[in-house]
């Protein structure tokens, strides 16, 4: 066990570009390697990735593993599983990171079972105990109502998904220096049992609530169906994107790839207005980074009123009304229609 | 076509209380269901079988009293149903479980092999969805995870066409037979039992194994024991301090928030008709 060192970070590439939250984690990432004083290194696999690993230095790592290979073109558990599980087994790192996105999870969880060590999932705080060096990785338990610190003493290595948007990416700096390693891997699509037909991407969903500007999202506190019904009124008056908590997605009031908090989407928007909301650890988590964040709720002591911005202790029933006709007195007195920078 | 589905008992996690003083886990706050995602597995195993043929048994990890998840997965349209239920399978991770019940498969496709595995995305006490394909390696067979629709069954020349959600849409995979899927809730709706189910589901009796009806298994990677994660602490999230409170009657709030706004130009704009 004392023999593995290092912080690795998997670096997910999706059409040609490293998804955000790699770049998340070599920041996060930078930070624990500093601690233990031990490189930082991104591991990226793919087909034709290579252009890229410049990119991972940039962001902070001090090497990069990559393996290219035609094999690798599109994700499959299979391939990469053994691709990663080979270097690790090779170079020993002591800790290492994926982010929580579906091939992040899916990937992370084949290989601590084939390396038959710990994994923590979907974590929102990463930090390490530097004399026993340990991650210290906590997240939301039970449904999000706590948090729990989750330890893997006795195995290596040390591993964590991490949920996308809660760690902070470095600047990039393009003078940063580092070692780009190439590894060979013996692969042959003969030996694959999966293949990907076909990927379809679906460019409204990312844009409607991930990217979105201004979101609207309600809870139960709406009542009901035609409650949440204000929500969707607010939304369309201020051109925002919908979304809601896992109570309502739960209560049939709104589709499933609109929810937001650790078990749905996680949001960053300029401008959030939570509504009904009481403030649930599971549904903080996705959305505590927005950067105004207006609650609206009749109970003084909800949760959601420590995460906001500004609070308005009330009805939603008899605020958002009003709120709904002032935006649209606004927008026909200027004549045009709202917009976000 | 023999299908098994893995299923857990889990508290409401909607209803369950924390104990504020203790940071821990108030089980008796919360009613025990069948995990959602894991009802939403069976059902799709029931509409498998309803083209290919076959059989759907549930197999379960859990106390004694986990029957009443396998009862109702006989509900919703299993034939059958497997509980290990056992002292040393306590405490156990997600290493450890996915340990557990691939030895338990083992043992069910002794008798009858099986070609296809379902799991629900994740649980909803634990949320971590990593004992599905951690099940997967260990029994060596292809994990898809994240499923939202099983389009073609190919029994004859085995294999299956699976839709799976992606982080910016879907993709579509072939996967050769035996392999395990996770779903999503969205893979369908869970339709109404039809009474015949219930009053078999009443009457069920699931097989039950303690770890010595299973062969082969290494005690030391089961429970606790063979969990290499462990809870360090709990503890409440740091309390942020919160902002301000915009304060009066309803008509008063919207004016002064509506104020707010629109000195934040930074976030906010009017667009005129022309520009």
């Amino acid at each position: 066990m004392e023999e593995n060192q290092g912080v690795w970070v998997f670096i997910e590439v999706n059409d040609g570009k490293i998804e955000g939250v790699s770049l998340e984690l070599l920041g996060a990432g930078r930070k624990l390697a500093d601690k233990l004083e031990v490189p930082l290194s991104g591991v990226m696999l793919g087909e034709g990735v290579m252009p890229l690993a410049n990119e991972v230095i940039y962001a902070g790592a001090d090497q990069v593993y990559v393996v290219d290979h035609p094999v690798l073109k599109d994700y499959r558990t299979e391939s990469f599983m053994k691709g990663v599980c080979t270097l690790a087994e090779k170079y020993k790192p002591e800790i290492f990171l994926y982010g929580a996105t579906p091939n992040g999870k899916d990937l992370a969880s084949a290989v601590a079972t084939d390396l038959s060590t710990g994994l923590t999932a979907d974590t929102t705080m990463l930090d390490v105990d530097i004399e026993k060096r340990l991650l210290e990785a906590s997240r939301p338990a039970f449904g999000g109502n706590i948090m729990a610190t989750i330890l893997c003493k006795k195995h290596r290595p040390q591993m964590a998904t991490v949920r996308p948007k809660v760690m902070k990416a470095l600047e990039m700096d393009e003078g940063r220096k580092g070692i780009i390693i190439e590894e060979e891997l013996e692969l042959r699509e003969e030996d694959m049992r999966t293949k990907v037909l076909k990927i379809v991407k679906d460019v409204t969903k990312k844009a409607s609530l991930a990217e979105a500007h201004v979101i609207v999202a309600g809870g139960k506190g709406l009542g009901d169906i035609q409650g949440f019904q204000l929500i969707h009124e607010l939304a369309e008056v201020i051109g925002a994107s919908v979304g809601g908590t896992r109570d309502v997605v739960e209560a049939g009031w709104l589709k499933h790839e609109q929810q937001i908090g650790q078990t749905g989407e996680t949001v960053t928007p300029k401008i959030y207005f939570a509504i009904g909301i009481s403030g649930a650890i599971q549904h903080v988590e996705g959305m505590k980074n927005s950067e105004l964040i207006i609650a609206i709720n009749k109970d003084p002591n909800a949760p959601i009123f420590d995460v906001a911005t500004y609070g308005l202790v009330g009805d939603a029933l008899d605020i958002v009304p009003k709120l709904i006709k002032q935006f649209k007195e606004l927008s026909k007195e200027k004549g045009g229609e709202m917009s976000y920078v | 076509m023999h299908i098994v589905v893995c299923v857990k008992q889990v508290p409401d996690t909607k209803i369950i209380k924390i104990n504020p003083k203790t940071n821990t886990l108030d089980r008796r706050s919360a009613p025990a269901i069948l995990n959602p995602y894991d009802a939403h597995a069976v059902q799709e195993a029931v509409k498998i079988r309803n083209k290919t043929g076959g059989t759907i048994s549930v197999l379960s990890m859990g106390p004694p009293q986990a029957v009443a998840v396998i009862k109702k997965s006989v509900e919703i349209g299993a034939d059958r149903g497997y509980l290990i239920s056992d002292r040393a399978f306590a405490g156990a991770d997600t290493l450890a479980t996915s340990y557990a019940l691939s030895k338990a498969l083992e043992k069910i496709s002794k008798d009858n092999p099986i070609d296809l595995v379902i799991c629900g995305k994740h649980a909803i006490d634990g949320d971590t969805g990593q004992v599905g394909p951690g099940i997967a390696r260990r029994l060596d067979i292809p994990p898809i995870t994240n499923v939202i629709e099983v389009s073609e069954v190919n029994k004859k020349e085995k294999y299956v066409h699976i839709k799976r959600k992606q982080i910016d849409g879907y993709e579509v995979l072939e996967s050769q037979l035996p392999c395990l899927l996770t779903v999503e809730k969205e893979i369908n709706d869970i339709e109404y039992a039809p009474l015949p189910n219930m009053i078999n589901a009443a009457r069920y009796e699931p097989v039950i194994w303690s770890v010595n009806d299973l062969e082969d298994v290494d005690k030391t990677q089961l429970g606790l024991k063979g969990s290499p994660t462990i809870v360090g602490k709990m503890f409440s999230p740091p309390k942020l301090e919160g902002g301000k409170r915009i304060e009066g009657n309803p008509d008063s709030q919207v004016e002064q928030l509506m104020g707010i706004l629109m000195e934040r130009k930074d976030l906010l704009k009017l667009k005129t008709a022309n520009s």
